[in-house]
């Protein structure tokens, strides 16, 4: 993975810089100590590592403002950051850069029930915005499995979704307005507490933009009652055929279950190892979760069981408590620690169309093989959105490339069955090189010119998502 | 290449003519079915291809070139049992216009029925669109998948652009399994204040509100506040005996169990019904859903519809009046009035600066020598 070459015109006037934000900032809200900054020199991509040359961490919107003047100003690179729990690379700083984080924005600013709608200081942790609202009865529905640490302003810029989005949607499907905070500063509001955009739905635009429009600084969110109950079923197929089969029917039946969630035999066999929740040790799972009262839940779940019982399931396990529920979705969660003990993993997150499933996974089975990499499925089913997780060791040289080159294969594959590179995880460094093969020079170069109306001067987060070849223009003209 | 493109040559075959088109020619008026148009602007007429799409029920997706009219996909889906899941509505009789209302009509406009109050906007449903920019290039953006975040979403964009940014030449939506039934709460006799904390209180249980609709009283008539649930019929049953007594304050209720009334009920606040016949202009209004009855007393309008527990007004005022020197936050768009109403007061809701230089921004980029509808958004 390629960098551009730090500007060393920028690096050479590191001191003013630092001058020019703590004029306008407190002190401990500038790092630029280098064995400080290292603690921005990386997301939850860990593979790529570059420390920044300065870290600032405002506490509002006009200090926001203040830094983005003078980056603008100066010419320096600024990629914002939430949480750093980015899985693509998408706050990776470069050397030249100034990593404008957000997590002292951390204030509730409104909450409203009967419009159901809070407003949020970007930095607050998805689960705390939930937090805020929960003794009341409401949730923030978009549920990322990092919302413990993720912050809102990273969801909003990946566009994040989460395990129960089948039902809710992601972000911007949740998203009402926002603060931004442009490139050279200026402060603008899009959206607020009502529905839909009056012009241009700019709203949309944003949201999912990876830090390449703006820094949103607050964000007016729709919040939801919460159910009464929620309860999964967990079944296990001898194919992987024949659970895809499964989840089609399901869909279709219009059962509107809130999350149909597959992990595969590579991953069942390492939750078993590892959490020991008593999986059947079968080729597919299946974990489907409904909510309701308790006699909708029961009647769903039937509704349910009797479609997978045409499909010949080796196992259904209904939950009647909570602790069956959590039990059930033991394996699940710990699917990612139960690989990470295994070795260091690539998480992938490409989609597809639901109906391809089975013939995406024996592919994915063959190249598996083929890279002599183990590759573990765990996905959620109901939007076709796959987490491929390729295993590999990284303190053996050359297991990082080729473990990256079969998630190249996979992800391509997921495009060429109709599908795309990433669900929710965003473009970021990891998936940029990838781009032309799910866009045309056109398509791309579209794209890039609504970053030439917001940021003319490409200063935010310019060296991620379209590939440096691509952008290579833009980036050293403008 | 296109997502049909790929697979139907006729449809490659087509937009490679419209592209050679657009790079020679213009200015042009993007339209669909002519049926919403409610901009202003000139040009040689400009509209897709209506005969290509691919469906796939079990995956719930549907890729339709955007001529395909609206009444072709409904009898497509239905015999699946699935819908378009923000409930289309048919301005024709708003309007006083003909024609037929085609897709690509539809997510230009961002067009969205009551049920967006419970499952969003058309635009939330639009999965990718192929569209030819200003400059005769057919682009696509996402695709016909349910989750994508692959670079900028332009799908958005494009949905609500009123055809000035491209003529959009295809759509994957997100389609809906059709429900087992629909039912109705009924309160009679609410002061709209009354009607929109009714409204707010039941979209705040737990119980999947699908419409939420207040019609004041008219000669003879009480007013009404309409509350919709949708789903398996036990479901439904056990939800509306739950809201009844969630909204038991507001006082007695009554229940509509058929199907065919409630057809009949929803269909007339999806179209407006209420305002068919009538003379004067028709405002269309986004607010804080608690600000609602204070603006419509504050423009005291000759009638009133509240949709979306109050967060969507339809305004109907006497001719030239501007509604918006009367609002707070939130935004409102000038549905039906003259040319010269129009041209004054302009037909949507103005923008801040900053908004309105980045728009004007992504509009030259996309068009810039102003083909498409020059002069409808600004």
């Amino acid at each position: 993975m390629d960098m551009p070459t730090p500007n060393a015109a920028v690096l050479a006037r590191k001191p003013e810089l630092v001058t020019r934000l703590r004029a306008v900032l407190p002190a401990s809200a500038v790092i630029d100590a280098p064995e400080e900054v290292r603690a921005y020199e990386c997301d939850a991509l860990t593979a790529y590592k570059c420390a920044p040359l300065v870290a600032v961490l405002p506490r509002s919107t006009k200090e926001v403002s203040d830094v983005m003047r003078i980056c603008h100003d100066m010419g320096v690179p600024v990629v914002p950051r939430g949480a750093g729990t980015s899985l693509a690379g998408g706050a990776l700083p470069t050397a030249d850069a100034v990593i404008l984080g957000v997590a002292r924005l951390r204030e509730v600013i409104e909450i409203d029930y009967p419009n159901r709608f809070v407003r949020v200081q970007s930095g607050m942790t998805n689960l705390s915005v939930t937090g805020a609202v929960e003794g009341d009865g409401f949730f923030y529905a978009p549920d990322p499995s990092s919302q413990l640490a993720c912050a809102i302003a990273g969801n909003i810029a990946m566009n994040s979704g989460g395990a129960h989005c089948l039902k809710y949607g992601v972000t911007t499907n949740n998203l009402l307005g926002v603060t931004m905070v442009m490139a050279d500063g200026e402060i603008v509001e899009i959206g607020g507490a009502y529905s839909d955009a009056a012009g241009l739905d700019l709203l949309g635009l944003i949201c999912g933009s990876e830090g390449q429009l703006g820094v949103v600084t607050e964000a007016t969110l729709r919040i939801l009652p919460k159910p009464e109950g929620a309860r999964p079923v967990l079944m296990g197929f001898d194919s992987n055929e024949v659970a895809g089969a499964c989840v089609a029917d399901i869909i279709r039946a219009g059962l509107n279950p809130v999350a149909i969630e597959f992990m595969d035999r590579p991953i069942i066999r390492a939750t078993e190892a590892f959490a020991k929740a008593g999986y059947p040790d079968c080729e597919a799972l299946l974990i489907i979760e409904v909510e309701g009262s308790a006699q909708e839940m029961t009647d769903q779940l039937a509704r349910i069981i009797e479609i997978a019982k045409r499909h010949d399931p080796v196992e259904i396990r209904e939950s009647q408590s909570a602790e069956e529920a959590a039990r059930i979705w033991l394996g699940r969660k710990s699917a990612f620690g139960a690989m990470g003990q295994m070795g260091d993993y690539i998480c992938l997150d490409g989609t597809i169309p639901v109906g391809e499933l089975p013939t995406v996974l024996r592919r994915i089975g063959e190249l598996s093989e083929q890279y002599g990499h183990m590759v573990g499925n765990v996905f959620h089913a109901g939007d076709g959105n796959m987490h491929p997780l390729i295993l590999f060791n990284a303190n053996e040289a050359g297991q990082l490339e080729s473990a990256e080159a079969l998630g190249a294969e996979i992800l391509k594959l997921c495009v060429d069955v109709g599908g795309c590179l990433t669900g929710e995880h965003g473009v970021g460094v990891e998936k940029r090189d990838l781009m032309t093969h799910q866009f045309t020079a056109d398509d791309l170069d579209t794209q890039m010119a609504v970053k030439d109306v917001f940021d003319p001067t490409w200063i935010l987060n310019p060296s991620k998502v379209f590939p440096l070849a691509v952008s290579d223009l833009r980036r050293t003209q403008a | 290449m296109s997502i049909l493109g790929a697979k139907h040559p006729e449809f490659a075959a087509w937009e490679a003519e419209i592209c050679a088109g657009v790079q020679g020619g213009g200015p042009f008026a993007v339209h669909g079915g002519g049926t919403r148009r409610i901009g202003l602007c000139e040009g040689a007429s400009l509209s897709a291809a209506d005969a290509t799409w691919d469906y796939d029920p079990g995956a719930l997706t549907l890729t339709v070139a955007a001529g395909v009219p609206v009444e072709v996909i409904d009898k497509m889906l239905v015999t699946e049992r699935q819908r378009i899941a923000f409930e289309v509505p048919d301005l024709r009789g708003l309007l006083g216009r003909d024609g037929i209302s085609t897709i690509g009509g539809i997510v230009a406009t961002n067009a969205s029925g009551p049920r967006r109050v419970g499952v969003g906007a058309c635009r939330d449903f639009c999965l990718g669109v192929g569209f030819v920019d200003g400059r005769g290039r057919a682009i696509k953006n996402g695709g016909r998948v349910m989750k994508n975040v692959t670079g900028l979403d332009l799908v958005k964009l494009m949905a609500g652009s009123h055809g000035t940014l491209g003529l959009l030449t295809e759509i994957s939506l997100k389609v809906q399994p059709v429900p087992e039934m629909a039912a109705t709460l009924i309160i009679e006799g609410l002061s709209e204040p009354e009607a929109v904390a009714a409204m707010s209180a039941a979209l705040g249980t737990p119980f999947d509100v699908t419409g939420a609709a207040h019609l004041p009283a008219g000669v003879g008539v009480a007013a009404r506040t309409l509350i919709r649930l949708e789903g398996f019929e036990s479901s439904v049953a056990y939800r509306m005996g739950a809201l009844q007594t969630a909204l038991a304050a507001f006082g007695d209720s009554a229940v509509d169990w058929d199907s065919v009334t409630n057809d009949e009920t929803w269909s007339a606040i999806r179209d407006v019904a209420r305002f068919h016949g009538t003379d004067g202009d028709v405002w269309r209004v986004s607010v804080k859903p608690s600000d609602a009855p204070a603006l419509v007393a504050a423009v005291q309008p000759e009638d009133v519809l509240y949709d979306w527990g109050g967060g969507r007004l339809w305004l109907l005022t006497q001719a030239g009046m501007d509604v918006r020197t009367k609002m707070g936050a939130g935004h409102a768009t000038l549905i039906r009035a003259s040319d010269g109403t129009k041209r004054r007061l302009g037909v949507f809701h103005p923008e801040n600066a900053v908004v309105a230089k980045l728009s004007g921004g992504l509009r030259r980029k996309f068009d810039p020598d102003q083909k498409f509808n020059r002069g409808m958004m600004g």
